[in-house]
C-alpha cells in the first residue's frame, strides 16, 4: 500500500511561550490517537511509529509532521447474526433482503444458545485523507491549554489565541477542514514584517526551507543554538529559563549587546538584575572578574539592528527603570526598617489574624521558644518591614532581599541582615535565618490552622504546604533538633513523607516514622541507614521475623508491657535470643544507626532458630505468658529505630 | 511627530477603517475602557467601531510632576473593534507605520498579558505590545463585561500616548514631548501633575471621599432600581471608582478594606451590565414577541456566574 507523508500547522496569534511545549505533545498525543485507534476498519490507517512524529513550534504555528501513513485503513471482515435457524426461512429471506443478498448466500452457525444464520461481509477501509478530514478539527481543538479563549462569539471554538490559519497536507495534497471559518489551505506565513505569504506549500521540507526565506526558524532547538552563538563571548549570565522563553516568543532571534551608565552599578546587583532579567527579558552581562557589568543582552525577533535603532530603544528603556529603581531606593533609605516596625500596624496579613505588626510580634515570641539568639530577634522584628518601602511595592519579587539590602545598609549587623535577606529562601544560610524562617513558618501554620483554614485537596490559598514543607526542610537540612508541635504534627507529616519519598521508600518512611523519634534529623539519619542496611542478606527475613512477632501478639491479644523472666525461658533456642538480644540491645545504643541496624540483623539465625524449634503458645499458661512478654519485649526494643515490620518484603 | 500630530495621525488611520471618532468622556475615569463607549458598547450582539483619546486619571501614580515617566493623568488612545476583524494584529501594526515607526527596522513582540478590571467584573485575554523593549499598548480581547459572558467577541487596543511620543521624539522624560512645534508637555502639563499629586497625597479630605462614595453608591442603587436611567446609574459608578482610588493614593483604605471596597464598585458595575444588556436587547427585535420570554433569557444568562441578580 502506498504511504504518504502528514504536514499540519496551525498558525494562531502569539501563543505564551510557558505553554508551547506542553502543547506540542498534547498534539502528538491526539494525532496518534487519531491514526492508531486501532486494528481493522473503522480504527484508523495505523501508520507511524511514535518516532516518526515530530512537532516544531514559534509562537506563532504549531507544527506536526507524520511520515509514512498508509493511505487508507485496512480492509476488514464483520460477521452479522441474524435471525435462529428455528424461525424458519421466511426469516432468513428477510434477514437477506435487509443485507441486499439472496437467501443462499447465509450461513448457519452453531452457538452455545442455538443455530442462527449469519452473514459475512468485507468492510473497505476508510481512506486516510477522508479520516483525517474528520478528525483534525478534534485534534486541534483538543489541545489542553491552561487558559483558553473566544475570539468570535461566545458559541464559538475555544484556543489559546486566535487561529488564522490552518496547513494540512496529506502527500502534496490538502487535507479539507475548517475551524471557525479557517479553512484548511497550503497557504503559510513568513515573519510579520521580514517575511511574506508562502503558497502552495508542497511538504514538510519545502514549508521549513521556505519559513527560513522568510525569516522564520521553525525549530526551537535551531532558535535556541542562534541565540547561543550570538551571545557566546558576550559572557552573559547563563539563565535556562530565560532562553527558553526568548526561544519561544521569537520567530528570528537575533541578539543584541546594550550598555547602561555604570553609575547605576551602585544600586543593588539583585535590583539591577532583577530589572534586566525579570521586567526586561535581558541577560545581564559579567566583567572578567565576574562581577555584574553595565551592559545587557537583549534578544530581537529580527534579523540584526543595523542603525541600532533597537539598542537605542533598549537603553533608553532600561535607564528609565533604573532611574526608578535609584528614586525608590534613595527614598526609601530616608526611614530605616527600624522607623518602620509601627507602620506594619497599617498592612493587613489577614482579615482575622490582624496586622503585619501582630505577626511580627508574634514571630519574635516564636524566635525565643527556638531559643535565637539576639540577632535572630531582631531580624524577626525587622522582617516583613520592607513591605512598607516603595522598591519592594516595585519589585514584589524581591521581597526580603530588599529588606535585606537595607538592613546591611542602615548598618544592622551582618547576621540580622542575612537573616532577614533569605527568609523566604527554603533553607536560609545561617542559623539565623534559619530560625527566622522557621519562627515566620510555623507562626503562619499554627495562625491559620487556629482559624481552621487547612488546605483540602488541590486548594492551598494560603500556601500552607509549602509553608510546611519548609518547616520540614529546614528542620532537617539544618540539623535541628526542635520537636514538632503537637497541633502541627499530622500536617508536617504528610510533608515529611513528601519530603522523603523523593530519596526512600514509602515503607522504609513507614518503618521510620513508626519508631520511636523525638526531632526530624534522627529520621533523616535512620532511613539513610535503613536504606544502606536494607540490601544485606539477614535485612529483610529479619523484618519479617518481627512482621510475625507482631501477628503472635495480636492473635494473643497480648498488650501488656510485662517483663520475661529470665529464669522461665527454656535452655537452647529461647534462652540464647535471650541473651543475644540483651547483648545487642545493650550495646546499641553506643553505635550508629547502621551499625545498630546491622547488629540487630545479625539476630537473624537465632530468630529463626526460635520460629523453628519453640512453640510460642505452650500449653502451659505461665511458660505461654512469659514468652509473649519475652517477644513483646524483644518487638519494644528494637523497634525504637524503626518498626521493622512495617517494610514489605518483596514476594509478601 | 508631535503628540498632537501622534493623536491626528491615528485617528485618522481608525476612522479610515470604519471606527467612529469619539472626543474623550467627561467623567473621571482610570482606563478608556472604563468609558460607556466601550464598557457599555462590547455587551449585546451589536457592531461597533469606536477609537478615542481618554485622559486617564490614576491618583496612586502621581510624582509631583518630578519622575519623567509616571503620571497622575495619562493620554490613552482607546479603540474598539466589534467583532474583531481577523487581520486585527496586521492592522495594528499598519498604524505604528502610519505614525512612522518602520517595524522592518524595530523589535516588535507580543507577551502574554492577560488584562483584569475586578471593579468592573471584566476580563480579556491578549498582550503587551513590546516595541525595542518598551510596552506602548495593550491588546485584549474582551471575554467578560459586567460579569456578563460577551455574544460578540471585541478587540480592545490601548496605546499609550506618552510612552509612544516619547519613543518616536527620541525623549527621556514625557515633559520634554513636544506637544506641538512650540509648546512642551511640561507647559501643558506639569501644573496639574504638581497640584493633582498634593491633592490625592495630601490634600483629599477622607471623611469627604467616604461620603461623597457612599452618596454616589446609594445614588446608583436608586437609578437602577427605577431602571429607565441606566447611563447616568454609569456615572455614579464611574464616580465611585475614581472615590475609591483617591482613597487609595491617601493610603485611606487597608487590604481587609480593599477587598470589601472593590466589591462594592463591581455589585454596580455589574447592576448597570445586565440592565444595559437587557435594555439593549428589549429595543432591538425581540427574538419572541413574548417580552416575558426575552427577560427570561437574558435573565438566565447574564445571572450566571454572578454572586447577586441586581435585577
Amino acid at each position: 500500500m502506498k504511504a504518504y507523508d502528514f504536514l499540519l500547522a496551525i498558525e494562531t496569534e502569539e501563543i505564551p511561550d510557558w505553554m508551547i511545549s506542553g502543547a506540542l505533545s498534547d498534539l502528538q498525543r491526539l494525532f496518534l490517537e487519531a491514526v492508531q485507534a486501532g486494528q481493522g476498519a473503522g480504527c484508523g490507517p495505523g501508520g507511524p511509529p511514535h518516532q516518526h512524529v515530530e512537532t516544531y513550534a514559534t509562537p506563532r504555528r504549531l507544527v506536526l509532521v507524520a511520515r509514512q501513513i498508509p493511505e487508507k485503513e485496512p480492509d476488514a471482515k464483520e460477521t452479522l447474526t441474524g435471525p435462529p435457524v428455528s424461525a424458519g426461512p421466511k426469516a432468513a429471506e428477510g434477514f437477506a433482503r435487509k443485507l441486499g443478498i439472496e437467501p443462499a448466500q447465509l450461513k448457519q452457525v452453531t452457538t452455545p444458545k442455538g443455530e442462527y444464520f449469519t452473514h459475512t461481509r468485507k468492510v473497505k477501509g476508510r481512506r486516510t485523507r477522508d479520516l483525517l478530514a474528520t478528525a483534525l478539527p478534534g485534534v486541534v481543538l483538543g489541545i489542553d491549554w491552561p487558559k483558553k479563549m473566544t475570539w468570535t462569539s461566545r458559541t464559538g471554538p475555544r484556543f489559546i489565541r486566535p487561529i488564522r490559519r490552518l496547513i494540512a497536507l496529506y502527500g502534496d495534497r490538502v487535507v479539507p477542514f475548517e475551524i471557525a471559518g479557517v479553512v484548511s489551505s497550503n497557504v503559510a506565513s513568513g515573519h510579520r514584517r521580514l517575511g511574506r505569504d508562502i503558497r502552495k506549500v508542497i511538504s514538510f521540507e519545502d514549508l521549513v526551507s521556505r519559513l527560513r526565506d522568510n525569516a522564520v526558524i521553525l525549530d526551537p532547538a535551531e532558535r535556541r543554538a542562534r541565540i547561543e552563538s550570538g551571545i557566546a563571548g558576550w559572557r552573559a549570565r547563563p539563565n535556562r529559563q530565560l532562553l527558553e522563553t526568548l526561544v519561544h516568543i521569537t520567530e528570528y532571534p537575533t541578539p543584541l549587546l546594550g550598555n547602561f551608565d555604570p553609575h547605576y552599578l551602585t544600586l543593588p546587583e539583585e535590583v539591577l538584575v532583577t530589572v534586566m532579567q525579570h521586567h526586561q527579558k535581558y541577560f545581564s552581562v559579567e566583567d572578567e572578574n565576574g562581577r555584574l557589568a553595565p551592559q545587557f543582552i537583549a534578544v530581537m525577533n529580527i534579523a540584526d539592528d543595523a542603525d541600532g535603532l533597537v539598542r537605542h530603544g533598549n537603553e533608553r528603556v532600561l535607564r528609565a527603570r533604573f532611574n526608578d529603581a535609584r528614586f525608590f531606593w534613595e527614598t526609601d533609605q530616608k526611614r530605616p526598617l527600624a522607623e518602620r516596625v509601627d507602620d506594619l500596624k497599617h498592612v493587613t496579613f489577614h482579615k482575622d489574624l490582624g496586622s503585619y505588626y501582630d505577626k511580627t510580634q508574634r514571630t519574635v515570641e516564636w524566635v525565643r521558644r527556638l531559643e535565637g539568639n539576639e540577632h535572630a530577634q531582631r531580624a524577626a522584628l525587622l522582617a516583613k518591614c520592607d513591605l512598607t518601602t516603595e522598591l519592594v511595592k516595585e519589585f514584589t519579587e524581591l521581597q526580603g532581599v530588599v529588606g535585606g539590602l537595607y538592613a546591611r545598609a542602615q548598618g544592622e549587623p551582618e547576621p540580622v541582615a542575612l537573616a532577614i535577606y533569605d527568609q523566604y529562601e527554603p533553607v536560609p544560610r545561617t542559623p539565623e535565618g534559619q530560625i527566622v524562617a522557621l519562627a515566620d513558618r510555623l507562626d503562619t501554620l499554627e495562625s491559620f490552622f487556629r482559624l481552621e483554614l487547612m488546605p483540602t485537596g488541590s486548594k492551598d490559598p494560603f500556601a500552607l504546604r509549602r509553608a510546611a514543607l519548609g518547616v520540614v526542610r529546614i528542620l532537617i537540612e539544618g540539623g535541628h533538633r526542635f520537636p514538632i508541635p503537637a497541633d502541627l504534627r499530622g500536617f508536617l507529616l504528610e510533608r515529611v513523607r513528601h519530603y522523603f519519598s523523593e530519596r526512600y521508600a514509602y515503607d522504609e518512611i513507614n518503618a521510620v516514622l513508626a519508631g520511636r523519634w523525638e526531632a526530624l534529623p534522627d529520621v533523616a539519619e535512620r532511613l539513610e541507614a535503613i536504606h544502606q542496611v536494607r540490601p544485606t542478606p539477614d535485612f529483610e527475613p529479619l523484618a519479617a521475623s518481627f512482621k510475625r512477632i507482631r501477628n503472635i501478639l495480636r492473635q494473643a491479644s497480648f498488650t501488656s508491657d510485662a517483663v520475661p523472666d529470665p529464669a522461665r525461658l527454656e535452655p537452647g533456642p529461647e534462652r540464647d535470643l535471650y541473651d543475644r538480644a540483651c547483648r545487642v540491645r545493650d550495646h546499641a545504643g553506643s553505635l550508629s544507626y547502621q551499625e545498630a541496624l546491622a547488629a540487630i540483623a545479625t539476630l537473624r539465625p537465632q530468630v529463626d532458630l526460635f520460629f523453628d524449634k519453640v512453640l510460642v503458645m505452650a500449653p502451659d499458661p505461665a511458660v505461654r505468658q512469659n514468652r509473649l512478654a519475652f517477644l513483646s519485649q524483644l518487638l519494644r526494643d528494637f523497634s525504637t529505630l524503626a518498626d521493622f515490620s512495617e517494610i514489605v518484603i518483596s514476594g509478601d | 511627530m508631535t503628540f498632537q500630530d501622534l493623536v491626528f495621525t491615528l485617528k485618522r488611520y481608525w476612522a479610515k477603517h470604519g471606527c467612529l471618532i469619539q472626543e474623550p468622556y467627561d467623567v473621571e475615569v482610570g482606563a478608556g475602557t472604563m468609558c460607556p463607549e466601550t464598557f457599555l458598547r462590547v455587551l449585546g450582539p451589536t457592531p461597533y467601531r469606536v477609537a478615542y483619546v481618554q485622559p486617564s486619571r490614576r491618583p496612586a501614580d502621581g510624582r509631583y510632576g518630578d519622575n519623567p515617566n509616571r503620571l497622575y493623568k495619562h493620554m490613552q488612545l482607546q479603540v474598539i473593534l466589534k467583532p474583531s476583524p481577523p487581520d486585527i494584529i496586521e492592522l495594528y501594526m499598519k498604524s505604528l507605520e502610519a505614525i512612522g515607526i518602520d517595524l522592518r527596522r524595530h523589535d516588535f513582540k507580543l507577551e502574554e498579558d492577560n488584562w483584569e478590571a475586578p471593579t468592573l467584573g471584566a476580563w480579556g485575554i491578549g498582550w503587551q505590545v513590546m516595541l525595542d523593549g518598551l510596552e506602548i499598548s495593550q491588546f485584549t480581547y474582551f471575554q467578560q463585561c459586567g460579569g456578563i459572558e460577551l455574544d460578540v467577541v471585541p478587540v480592545e487596543l490601548t496605546y499609550g500616548l506618552e510612552r509612544i511620543a516619547a519613543f518616536l521624539q527620541n525623549v527621556d522624560s514625557v515633559y520634554d514631548i513636544r506637544w506641538n512645534d512650540q509648546v512642551t508637555y511640561r507647559e501643558v502639563r506639569y501644573q496639574e501633575e504638581l497640584q493633582f499629586s498634593i491633592y490625592n497625597f495630601e490634600k483629599a479630605d477622607v471623611a469627604t471621599l467616604w461620603k461623597s462614595f457612599d452618596l454616589w453608591e446609594g445614588e446608583c442603587r436608586r437609578l437602577l432600581e427605577d431602571g429607565r436611567a441606566t447611563l447616568a446609574a454609569y456615572d455614579c459608578v464611574l464616580k465611585c471608582s475614581h472615590l475609591f482610588n483617591l482613597l487609595d493614593a491617601r493610603g485611606a483604605i487597608s487590604v481587609t478594606e480593599r477587598v470589601a471596597v472593590i466589591a462594592r464598585v463591581r455589585d454596580l458595575a455589574v447592576g448597570v451590565a445586565q440592565a444595559w444588556a437587557v435594555s439593549t436587547v428589549l429595543c432591538s427585535p425581540p427574538k419572541s414577541e413574548n417580552t416575558e420570554e426575552v427577560l427570561q433569557d437574558f435573565h438566565s444568562r447574564f445571572n450566571k456566574g454572578l454572586s447577586k441578580p441586581v435585577i
